[in-house]
């Protein structure tokens, strides 16, 4: 088992369209969560950023521009980019480094400044990027393979659109009490029916917006925060960024095709979905089961992937989680409350930020200090999440 | 002048008609089928490594889901701006024997209201759109029987 490393602070820039640049909501988030901490960015070893491909260069090193906005003090800096898992990456990258004795304080940083409307590839004619490829080709956009999954969930499993809405419906409930969430109304099932359908089954309101947004955690070895007098901090004990396997024979983003299931050679079957083996990774390193969770955050970058999500982390059996929703085990006082911040649902998307968002809720929640949305009792959380050309994370977290 | 026929991606399709097939490559030691094509190095991990060879996918496959573009998608998709947006279908496509999903269009005129998960449906030759001097191929599918 791996060691565990302490969170001593977590800070957020809200979530929202301000029409500034990443660097200022970066810049706020690293503050809140280095005063959370009750540290002075001096006493910082490393930074890691998490990358964003909007902002030019100083998006792509997030990591030095963030200590650069900061003061330049001579910190180890890292800059990390996975897709929607580059904030789990660079949480990652930050254990790594405490755990070998690297570093005993890393501040971990991801900021957006999201564009209006569909995320599109990067410009210019790239006919060996699977990312254009898709675009050119098919105009398929994020929503589209949402709707793609969330028409499978119907066909195999009898989910329906109400079913979907309803997700929404339990996390606007929750977002409404985020002081950190650009969406705080509550929102009723006949809202979600009644706005437009953007990539069949699914309506405006079951798919998450882009957002501006900014989250930072300051992490440190055990041994340190005992000394900095963090008796029984929140400790992270887990975090899964595995790759898929092959072959791959669920359709992905940004992918035209599935690998082929028809090899004859190969070392067996592969056993579960990338999904499910993201999480089955984090619980082997924590050395709990789905049974041991007191929530989840998950990737609701549509409400029928939220329900997908219930499935691969084991909080049901396949097939089974329009029926966890409908009996109320997923919402706020439920056995299991999935997505109490709100949600992407709440926040909308601020790729480089979201997972570390998710880490944020995690402390918040574990601390006991989440207010409103506070789940009584909160001993162990995961968050899950998945993005673009086979990334994915999971994050365990325990008090 | 008359346009050009070029296919939007070079050597992922061919043929005419009845002919036209999706093209991919599989592995000679492994069987793995690969599309988009990989002419380089087979990706199955477990393989020793074989030729990569050309290969005619399946005509015809079984609907794995479906869904449409309600919006006008953003470049490098191209279409005209000049007129009202109309939706496409998109379907992915289950081709049993090489055990892959392709996604595609749907021919036109094909809505989500034509379509069930499972359905038969074969790919066509269609066009994506056209320029100045080009008409820019693509495949389709379409629902077995309709022949619109």
């Amino acid at each position: 088992m791996t060691g565990d490393v302490a969170v001593l602070g977590a800070g957020m820039h809200p979530w929202g369209k301000w029409g500034r640049g990443f660097v200022e909501y970066g810049t706020v988030a690293a503050r809140e969560a280095l005063a959370d901490a009750g540290l002075d960015w001096r006493q910082v070893d490393s930074i890691v950023g998490a990358d964003t491909v909007r902002g030019g260069y100083p998006g792509y090193v997030a990591g030095a521009t963030f200590a650069k906005a900061l003061g330049w003090q001579g910190a180890r800096v890292a800059s990390v980019y996975a897709a929607c898992a580059s904030g789990a990456q660079a949480v990652d990258a930050a254990r790594a480094q405490i755990l070998s004795g690297l570093a005993d304080v890393v501040l971990v940083v991801g900021a957006d400044a999201a564009p209006k409307g569909f995320f599109r590839p990067a410009g210019g004619d790239r006919p060996d990027d699977p990312d254009w490829l898709r675009f050119r080709v098919l105009g398929a956009t994020n929503p589209t393979y949402f709707g793609l999954y969330a028409r499978r969930r119907m066909a195999v499993h009898g989910d329906t659109v109400e079913d979907f809405a309803q997700v929404k419906v339990k996390n606007a409930a929750m977002g409404a009490l985020n002081p950190n969430a650009r969406y705080r109304k509550r929102v009723t099932a006949e809202e979600v029916a009644a706005s437009a359908v953007v990539a069949d089954p699914l309506r405006l309101l079951d798919i998450c917006a882009t957002s501006d947004g900014a989250a930072a955690l300051v992490l440190s070895g055990m041994e340190f925060a005992r000394r900095h007098g963090a008796v029984d901090p929140v400790r992270i004990r887990a975090v899964s960024t595995v790759t898929p396997r092959y072959p791959r024979t669920v359709l992905d983003l940004p992918d035209i095709a599935t690998d082929s299931a028809g090899s004859t050679v190969a070392a067996g079957p592969v056993a579960d979905t990338f999904r499910a083996s993201i999480a089955r990774a984090a619980y082997e390193e924590a050395g709990i089961g789905p049974e041991d969770l007191s929530f989840a955050e998950v990737y609701d970058l549509s409400t029928a992937l939220e329900l997908q999500w219930y499935e691969d982390l084991g909080l049901c059996g396949e097939g089974e989680a329009a029926k966890l929703l409908r009996e109320g085990t997923t919402a706020l006082g439920g056995h299991i409350p999935v997505n109490v911040s709100g949600g992407l649902a709440s926040f909308g998307e601020a790729v480089p930020a979201q997972a570390i968002a998710q880490v944020c809720e995690l402390t918040w929640q574990l601390r006991g200090t989440a207010g409103d949305r506070q789940v009584a009792g909160a001993r162990v959380g995961v968050t899950a999440n998945q993005g673009l050309f086979g990334h994915g994370s999971a994050v365990i977290a325990v008090r | 002048m008359s346009r050009t026929r070029t296919p939007v991606v070079p050597g992922w399709f061919a043929g005419e008609g009845d002919d036209f097939r999706l093209l991919g490559t599989r592995c000679s030691a492994c069987a793995s089928v690969f599309f988009p094509r990989e002419d380089s190095f087979c990706r199955n991990p477990d393989c020793p490594g074989g030729e990569l060879e050309e290969v005619p996918l399946s005509r015809r496959g079984r609907v794995w889901s479906y869904t449409d573009s309600r919006y006008r998608p953003p470049s490098p998709y191209v279409s005209d701006r000049e007129l009202e947006w109309r939706p496409y279908a998109l379907i992915a496509v289950e081709l049993e024997s090489e055990g892959l999903v392709v996604l595609g269009q749907t021919v036109p005129g094909v809505s989500v209201a034509d379509l069930t998960v499972g359905m038969e449906v074969e790919v066509v030759p269609g066009v994506l759109n056209e320029d100045a001097e080009t008409t820019w191929t693509t495949w389709h599918w379409r629902p077995t029987g309709v022949t619109a």
